[in-house]
């Protein structure tokens, strides 16, 4: 079986990132860049499927600037078989459907049987690409994926995580499953892996798409503004007896807050 | 941090990938394991199954390949969250491991080397005595030939991993007219070797969870062919192996004295007083400065010793340097690093006072701050001549 994974180098969350001099970006400067995590939920669950069926390959493809090929490395190192990048500055810099076009063209060529996905990656959270690849590509999708459950070769149960309960799907291959946190632990890499990951061959791959299409000048999502969040007030404290602050703060929950 | 330090790719990435792993898994139980001295068994079996535990060890003999700089960087990261895991990781390797890689028999290598380098077991070097530590000449440990088995009568003492090795590097006394560092050999024994037994298990003050206990030889007698190395040259064998180890505990120290600038310095930042932050305060920029400045040069001077260790060049002066200077420097750096938290630095409430008493450790360990001297002095020396 041939799994492709989806995945995006992204700063990690603990990164103090600022607000560049655009006002419409965000500087990443020494940032500490990250495989995203869900994408690396993805990997892991690509890892177990090939290992439970003895064989099969991982290929992990990713959009993004050249320094993207670390993080591809690490899921090399992770045991994935072989990258492949597109990082062709004049298709990078659009919104998340410029991006599933650029991975719809790579995948149309590479054929996997399963496509694997992060629900969202946690720098711009869009939430658009695994759906919009689905779209393209016209394969079925299952979003917020915590389980596959495999019921046949080519046929699999998958757990979602919605609102207030949980939904079972069936689908068939080739299908696209975009994964949830909680669908697995991401294992570490090894020793062994770290070396052997070296070896293992990463295609920049330059797919033809128009620039009607691709890049910043497609996009047709805009951002205008970035700011920060809003700087924390200080608390206010209660004193006094149990009885008296819990009405009080009740009510200010209330009328003031709004939360209740 | 700063500095890139010309790190190869993969260099970086074990660096990263222990980091990560000290990060998520060690850090959550590393206080607690300082107070209760409990050894991380759960934590040290998944850096074997990353293949840590055989790091710097060819793959032909069963390690999992890469250089000493990569151990050494490894060493770093897990005691910059922990300690105890560093010294853990540092005398199984170094110790422990390298004697056996370095001077075993292709018998002895097949039957050792694997086991240790995927963790089934670990391993340690039984060098100092009761009567005998810096003066390694003293040693009173005997070993006597009787038909086809030694026969090892003796103690040794503050041996690391001692619980959990399934093969211990001991050094006995193997000519008895032979007066200092002659005369004595190495040996392998079996932890479950008849007349082997473990001492007590020392109530430190600092690397609490690590393991370190004494042990005993009564009329223990172990194969013949457990000799490691050339009978009665044992003193260049463990010279060489402390050449490598002194290595690792100034990665220890290195990673302890980073952990004290990761602690001081958010906090120099957060806490006011007269109005503001106290890492505007001179004083306390002047501790920061030394800190960070003497930090960076003790990870040059380690990171070269491992860097020569790797060309198969000879280090023992640079290993010696890098011992004492990142010891010294971070036994500095961590008692700063309190004085800078003031009284919340002198409580458990904060790691601060951790890192000091296992930072003391690094000047005492495989050859004092003074016996480092010596051998600095020496060497230099030998330059001069």
């Amino acid at each position: 079986m041939k799994i492709a994974v989806c995945v995006k180098q992204v700063p990690s969350s603990e990164a103090r990132v600022q607000l560049a001099a655009d006002g419409k970006s965000v500087a990443l400067a020494d940032a500490e860049m990250v495989v995203n995590p869900y994408d690396e939920f993805a990997v892991e669950e690509a890892l177990r499927i090939k290992e439970a069926r003895g064989g099969g390959e991982v290929i992990v493809v990713s959009v993004g600037p050249e320094s993207a090929q670390a993080e591809v490395r690490k899921c090399l190192a992770m045991g994935a078989d072989r990258g492949i990048v597109v990082q062709d500055p004049a298709l990078l810099g659009g919104d998340g459907l410029s991006t599933a076009r650029i991975l719809a063209a790579v995948l149309a060529e590479l054929q996997p049987d399963l496509v694997l996905c992060g629900k969202l990656t946690i720098d711009v959270e869009s939430d658009l690409v695994a759906v919009g690849l689905a779209e393209l590509l016209g394969l079925p999708h299952a979003a917020l994926v915590t389980h596959i459950e495999w019921t046949g070769e080519r046929t699999l149960r998958a757990r979602r995580e919605i609102e207030g309960g949980r939904e079972v799907v069936e689908l068939g291959l080739p299908a696209l499953i975009s994964v949830e946190k909680g669908i697995n632990e991401p294992r570490y890499a090894s020793l062994k892996g770290i070396m052997a990951a070296k070896r293992k061959p990463i295609e920049v791959a330059r797919p033809d798409l128009p620039a009607e299409r691709v890049g910043p000048g497609a996009a047709g999502v805009r951002v205008v503004a970035v700011a920060p969040p809003p700087e924390r007030t200080g608390g206010r404290k209660f004193a006094g007896e149990a009885e008296v602050i819990v009405s009080q703060v009740v009510e200010l929950l209330r009328s003031e807050a709004k939360v209740l | 941090m700063v500095t890139n330090f010309d790190l190869t790719e993969e260099q970086q990435a074990v660096r990263d990938t222990v980091r990560r792993f000290a990060r998520e898994r060690i850090a959550p139980i590393a206080a607690e394991r300082d107070r209760t001295g409990e050894f991380p068994r759960e934590t040290i079996q998944e850096l074997a199954e990353m293949g840590i535990l055989g790091i710097g060890f060819p793959e032909e003999d069963g390690g999992s390949g890469g250089d000493t700089l990569s151990y050494i960087l490894a060493v770093e990261e897990l005691s910059r969250v922990d300690g105890s895991h560093g010294i853990t990781l540092a005398a199984h390797c170094s110790l422990g491991v390298w004697p056996i890689h370095a001077f075993g028999t292709p018998e002895q290598k097949a039957r050792y080397m694997p086991k240790l380098c995927s963790g089934e077991y670990l391993s340690s070097f039984g060098l100092t005595e009761p009567d005998a530590g810096s003066d390694a000449g003293g040693t009173r440990t005997t070993a006597v030939l009787d038909g086809d088995e030694w026969v090892l009568n003796g103690a040794k003492q503050f041996i690391t991993n001692a619980s959990y090795s399934g093969v211990l590097v001991i050094t006995a006394k193997t000519e008895r007219t032979a007066s200092g560092s002659r005369g004595i050999s190495a040996f392998l024994v079996e932890t479950d070797a008849p007349g082997f037994e473990l001492g007590k298990k020392e109530d430190k003050l600092g690397l609490r969870a690590s393991d370190t206990r004494a042990l005993s030889f009564q009329d223990c007698r172990i194969p013949k062919d457990a000799l490691l190395g050339e009978l009665h040259r044992g003193f260049p064998l463990f010279m060489k192996t402390l050449d490598g180890g002194r290595i690792s505990i100034a990665a220890l120290a290195l990673g302890i004295g980073q952990s004290a600038l990761d602690a001081a310095v958010p906090y120099s930042m957060q806490r006011r007083q007269f109005g503001q932050p106290i890492c505007e305060f001179e004083m306390i920029q002047s501790h920061l400065a030394e800190m960070q400045t003497e930090i960076t040069a003790a990870r040059h001077l380690t990171y070269h010793a491992a860097r020569l260790k790797d060309a198969g060049r000879r280090h023992t002066l640079e290993s010696a340097m890098a011992k004492y200077y990142a010891a010294t420097v971070t036994m500095k750096a961590t008692t700063l690093a309190i004085q800078i938290l003031g009284g919340y630095g002198y409580t458990k409430d904060y790691p601060v006072e951790r890192y000091f008493r296992d930072a003391k450790l690094c000047e005492i360990g495989e050859g004092t701050s003074e016996i480092q001297k010596i051998v600095i002095a020496r060497e230099l020396v030998k330059l001069y001549a």
